[in-house]
């Protein structure tokens, strides 16, 4: 072990050559992770990133997913990340600002996604949270519901389901009394 | 009661040797001198519940210099365990009325409080302290508090922790009937980035659960909280601290309740359930506040060896306590040494990636890594790699112009990122 404050007067000296605070550009640890999670994510052609306080501001960006098959090709899906200081030990937070009729996404954009609350773990990375977001547009999940009614659609008529999801993508309409804005990539 | 008299037991610690002391204990009133000396300044941070004990257990230890920070104002909820407040001092900062009351009943300490947030104050003023304790009860804080400390931290060119910039911190913290301390010594024992896997996370239900098929009365209490606020009082923002907002929820979550015949909502839970409340034990800070107390005096004269360097106090089955040696992580983010490397600074960066790979030692770990320098991507993979492509036939010297900058490389291959030291100096005599 050591005995620290003998060396108080080494200690001295340090500050005196070497004033000032923090290193220049020093990052939190949850940016750290952020910048290495960014450095492992390759996003296919229909998905973009894109970061509204500039591209040194990890904390906060938006993905747009652009679905090229199943029920929701041709949309274009937008998602706010705000990462919370506690990253990794914390899931980020994700908002779907589009609206959108979906199973799993309720109309003020909150996502029943497992790893974006209870199966979240820091092994898990922003290139898991835009799989899981992806993988909700190809394969809806009407057994864990957040939108009930579009649930209820989608197992009792899923061509309904389709042609509805399909006129609000293109032209926008109006499913139960709620509008839909048309949202084509 | 004189000097001698006063400090009687201090001075049976720091003026005799034993078998138990830690390695380089010198016995003599020099100590105690030290210990009450404006040389010797002990910052505890948090006025809170452990920041009470450990301000009083300070003083009582003969610490002279203490600053005290904290952000809160006292609440009537602190007063059964917060025992330097009392009812007339509610509404009034944490940090100010502590150090009015310690500095009122303890002859000579002289207690400086600040009223305010940890990440307003400059680093200078961290780092004029011989010792920080930490008396606080969020992870956020703790990190911040650790990139602090280990901000400081300065390796030799061996790999070696200079010792003149370790900031030693003590760590408490207590959940009910457990709590910890730690000992946090900067390049020797782990930093709280080494072993953030140590605090549990935070119970999450699904929110399709909380939609569609509450068991729980707290899915009824998260179900109005997170779901139901949004869509009845859209816009507005949640105040945990808004009596009228908790109990808009609690009867919103009492109707559900009721609605599914699940019994047991009450104002008290949905107040437990929203802010995530586990009630404060009294004896629980006493217990852990005195531990952390215990290890500031050895850690600043070495009268005993010290924790190594994780205590864990569970008191909820009669007394359990176990001490186990939590090892260092070598890829902490935070406090691992940055890998030295000799650079030329004529050197491209591809040169320099070229480089890495190359190496050694380095290079078996690495498959394509991206390089940044503190928040700049010098070169990296992913969605920045048409960016930062031209910076591939830039001159290193021109991108980082410090010699003894630590850059952080990722790469698949590593499981965090690897810190690289770059050397000019002797590329350059090369």
């Amino acid at each position: 072990m050591l005995k620290l404050f003998s060396v108080k007067d080494k200690q001295k000296q340090q500050e005196a050559q070497n004033p000032g605070g923090l290193k220049p550009g020093k990052m939190s640890a949850g940016e750290l992770r952020i910048q290495k999670d960014m450095a492992e994510l390759n996003l296919p052609p229909n998905i973009t990133i894109s970061f509204p306080d500039g591209k040194d501001k990890y904390m906060h960006f938006f993905i747009v997913i652009r679905p090229d098959e199943g029920i929701y090709r041709g949309g274009k899906f937008t998602f706010e990340f705000t990462i919370p200081t506690g990253y990794p030990h914390d899931a980020p937070k994700v908002l779907c600002t589009t609206k959108v009729y979906h199973p799993n996404i309720d109309l003020e954009g909150k996502i029943c996604l497992n790893i974006l609350r209870e199966d979240w773990k820091p092994v898990l990375s922003i290139s898991s949270v835009v799989y899981g977001l992806q993988f909700l547009f190809l394969d809806p999940n009407p057994d864990d519901p957040l939108n009930k009614e579009a649930a209820q659609m989608f197992v009792d008529n899923p061509r309904q389901f389709e042609q509805y999801v399909q006129r609000a993508i293109q032209v926008g309409t109006y499913i139960n009394n709620v509008h839909f804005p048309a949202c084509m990539a | 009661m004189d000097d001698a008299e006063r400090w009687r037991d201090l001075d049976l610690l720091l003026t005799r040797a034993g078998r138990l002391v830690g390695p380089g204990f010198e016995p003599g009133p020099e100590l105690r001198e030290f210990l009450q000396s404006p040389d010797c300044r002990v910052l505890c941070v948090g006025a809170g519940g452990l920041g009470c004990e450990i301000l009083k257990d300070l003083a009582l230890s003969g610490v002279v210099h203490i600053d005290v920070i904290d952000m809160d104002t006292i609440d009537v909820s602190n007063l059964n365990r917060q025992f330097l407040f009392r009812m007339k001092d509610v509404g009034q900062p944490k940090a100010t009325v502590a150090a009015e009351r310690i500095n009122a009943r303890v002859p000579g300490v002289k207690v400086t409080p600040v009223f305010g947030r940890i990440e307003d104050q400059p680093a200078d003023w961290y780092r004029s302290f011989s010792l920080i304790i930490l008396g606080l009860d969020s992870l956020e804080a703790r990190r911040y508090m650790n990139s602090v400390v280990c901000g400081f931290l300065e390796y030799d060119d061996e790999g070696q922790p200079d010792q003149s910039t370790i900031k030693p911190m003590v760590d408490g913290g207590t959940e009910g009937f457990k709590g910890h301390a730690r000992v946090i010594l900067p390049g020797f024992t782990p930093c709280f980035e080494c072993t953030l896997w140590l605090f549990p996370p935070q119970t999450k239900f699904p929110l399709c659960t909380l939609a569609e098929t509450p068991r729980s009365p707290a899915h009824c209490i998260e179900y109005a909280h997170l779901i139901l606020w949004g869509q009845v009082r859209p816009g507005e923002e949640f105040d945990t601290d808004n009596e009228e907002h908790m109990k808009w929820v609690y009867e919103r979550a009492a109707e559900r309740a009721k609605q599914y015949g699940i019994q047991g909502v009450t104002f008290q839970l949905t107040q437990g359930v929203v802010k995530n409340i586990i009630p404060a034990i009294a004896s629980t800070n006493a217990i852990i506040s005195a531990q952390c107390v215990l290890e500031a005096l050895k850690t600043l004269t070495c009268f005993s060896t010290g924790l190594d360097n994780y205590m864990m106090y569970v008191g909820s089955s009669g007394l359990y306590s176990l001490t186990t040696k939590y090892d260092k992580d070598p890829a902490c983010p935070v406090c691992s040494p940055g890998v030295p490397l000799d650079v030329d600074p004529d050197a491209t960066l591809q040169q320099f990636i070229d480089q890495l790979l190359a190496d050694p030692s380095l290079g078996k770990h690495l498959s394509a890594p991206s390089v940044s320098y503190g928040s700049t991507n010098l070169y990296a993979h992913g969605i920045f790699e048409a960016d930062t492509r031209p910076n591939l036939s830039r001159r290193m010297g021109d991108l980082v112009a410090d010699d003894g900058a630590v850059l952080t490389v990722n790469d698949k291959r590593l499981r965090g990122p690897m810190r690289v030291k770059v050397r000019y100096g002797s590329a350059m005599r090369a």
